[in-house]
């Protein structure tokens, strides 16, 4: 559905976009993850036609957003970053406008309006002056200017940053419902909102991919490092700790025992390229301890994102 | 050109909405009104020609004031991403927010034909130079308002929007009175930037296309140098 080509963007000499490959199929939901200017922003201002290009293109079906950026335009809704929406307006005119914009004839866009104010919550604040909203309502609000015209893709930038945890779960909410019938790319610094949101993970570093895939597949890259959370009952921490560490590919175990002093749970740190859990399960087998719990955690995204966009 | 009538339409309503409007309008009918009566008495002549020749200076205070708030604070709260990522290319914004400026000069303009009324009933009002006139104030409306655009465009602060459309403007009006300091053969170059000069033209009921000419040429090269200032900002 898009397709970026060796994607560059200068700012006079600051390169904030360096020869980005992307091809990003029909429905998916795409999270856009990186560091502080990483050039997400400008990656997304220039998918959404706000400006060119230094060099590379951007298809959008089969439209060049040099040469068809109205075209474009009309098949993305875009929510800039902190929704800078104005501030003067009534919600309801604000919508209306945005509305006459996109080509909506009267009769739809009543319908329209009616549909969105549902699905983004905005019923009770239509004749509010959108300087008096919250940052979540205004959000909001941003959110059904960008699908106003049910617009094929949806662009959002950032768009739960500065919310409090319940707002953020609500737009979250929204962008699932959205994203069922829709292709979205989102950028987000936060990762557990790429891994909770997005079907598929690119993050950037100083203008590049450094990775790009599902969140299962990224915590699968860089090293073998994992833990193993385990919790027994009818077990003595020494005897534990000391047949635990004869096993090779552990390298550290914390161990904590439950309130009630009954069930002990360890941490298990592991370092290996082969899947150790059937010798532990081996060896706890050989003794009379109880398992009640037994699971890998996966390599945690932070590490992954860390690992990747530290300074070099 | 749907999409110019529905951003001049927002823009237009926005004036209206805020107190600008109210508060542009007052100033200019309470500047015009004071200074034209106070002396018209005294001219003992049925005309409106002292009114007509205050505009241009008024006009340079007045016309930065309305435009400097379409393109600054679009840039200060970045409305003009969500803007420019709506199915409209920079023309149709452009174009929207001149005719929005344009038609607030008209409604401030309105209520000044009470004047001619006024002084109609006083005597035999010659109506030519007044219908001359008024095309001439739209005319330089309509060029004072592309600067003030232009200014608009060269920064966020709406503050220094004002003053920077607003020196222009003045520049322009008062060119033709300081001539005497230029060298005799620049003299002619330099009256015929003057606005003043070409404004007075028509307000005598004079249309010459030199003078049309000369309001359209400001307006494209400020409506240019506004395009320019955005596309840099890119």
């Amino acid at each position: 559905m898009i397709h970026v080509e060796n994607l560059t963007k200068y700012y006079n000499e600051f390169c904030a976009v360096d020869q980005i490959n992307l091809h990003i199929r029909k429905g998916e939901i795409l999270g856009l993850l990186g560091p502080n200017g990483a050039g997400k922003t400008t990656t997304l201002r220039m998918l959404t036609g706000f400006f060119l290009p230094t060099s590379g293109n951007i298809h959008v079906k089969n439209y060049s957003i040099r040469e068809h950026s109205l075209e474009i335009k009309k098949l993305i809704g875009y929510l800039p970053e902190s929704a800078p929406l104005y501030h003067n307006m009534l919600v309801y005119d604000y919508l209306d406008y945005v509305a006459n914009i996109r080509g909506l004839t009267p009769d739809q866009k009543i319908a329209r309006l009616k549909k969105l104010a549902a699905l983004c919550g905005l019923n009770n604040i239509m004749h509010k002056p959108i300087s008096e909203l919250s940052k979540g309502l205004k959000q909001r609000v941003g959110i059904a200017h960008a699908m106003m015209s049910d617009p094929e893709i949806l662009v959002l930038d950032e768009p739960t940053s500065g919310l409090d945890p319940n707002q953020i779960v609500e737009i979250r909410e929204i962008i699932r419902q959205i994203g069922k019938e829709k292709t979205i790319v989102l950028s987000t610094h936060i990762l557990s909102e790429a891994e909770a949101a997005c079907d598929r993970v690119v993050i950037i570093n100083q203008g590049k991919i450094v990775a790009d895939g599902s969140t299962e597949s990224l915590r699968q890259t860089g090293n073998r490092e994992y833990d193993i959370r385990l919790s027994l009952l009818n077990a003595n921490i020494d005897h534990v700790q000391k047949q635990l560490m004869a096993i090779d590919g552990i390298s550290g175990i914390s161990p904590s025992v439950s309130d009630d002093s009954t069930v002990l749970n360890l941490t298990l740190a592991c370092k290996s390229d082969d899947d150790i859990r059937s010798t532990i399960y081996q060896k706890i087998k050989e003794t009379d301890w109880i398992l009640i719990d037994f699971h890998q955690e996966g390599k945690s995204l932070e590490n992954i994102f860390r690992e990747l966009t530290k300074e070099n | 050109m749907r999409q110019v009538i529905h951003i001049f339409n927002k823009e237009f309503k926005d004036y209206f909405i805020s107190p600008i409007a109210y508060i542009v309008i007052s100033v200019f009918l309470i500047v015009t009104g004071w200074l034209f009566f106070s002396t018209f008495f005294l001219y003992n002549q049925v005309s409106l020609r002292n009114f007509f020749s205050l505009l241009p200076l008024i006009f340079s205070f007045v016309i930065p004031a309305i435009t400097m708030r379409l393109f600054s604070e679009e840039i200060n709260i970045g409305s003009y991403e969500i803007l420019l990522t709506m199915p409209v290319t920079f023309k149709d914004v452009i174009f929207g927010k001149l005719l929005a400026g344009i038609a607030m000069v008209v409604s401030m303009l309105l209520p000044t034909f009470t004047y001619a009324i006024t002084v109609a009933f006083l005597g035999e009002l010659d109506w030519g130079p007044i219908i001359g006139g008024y095309f001439g104030a739209i005319l330089m409306g309509a060029a004072f308002t592309s600067i003030g655009l232009f200014a608009s465009s060269l920064t966020r602060n709406q503050i220094i929007a004002f003053i920077i459309g607003m020196a222009i403007c003045f520049s322009l009006t008062l060119l033709d009175k300081m001539l005497f300091l230029f060298p005799g053969s620049i003299l002619g170059v330099i009256g015929y930037i003057g606005a003043d000069f070409h404004f007075q033209n028509i307000s005598k009921g004079i249309i010459d296309t030199r003078d049309i000419i000369y309001f359209i040429s400001v307006m494209v090269i400020s409506l240019y140098g506004a395009q320019l200032a955005m596309q840099e900002k890119n």
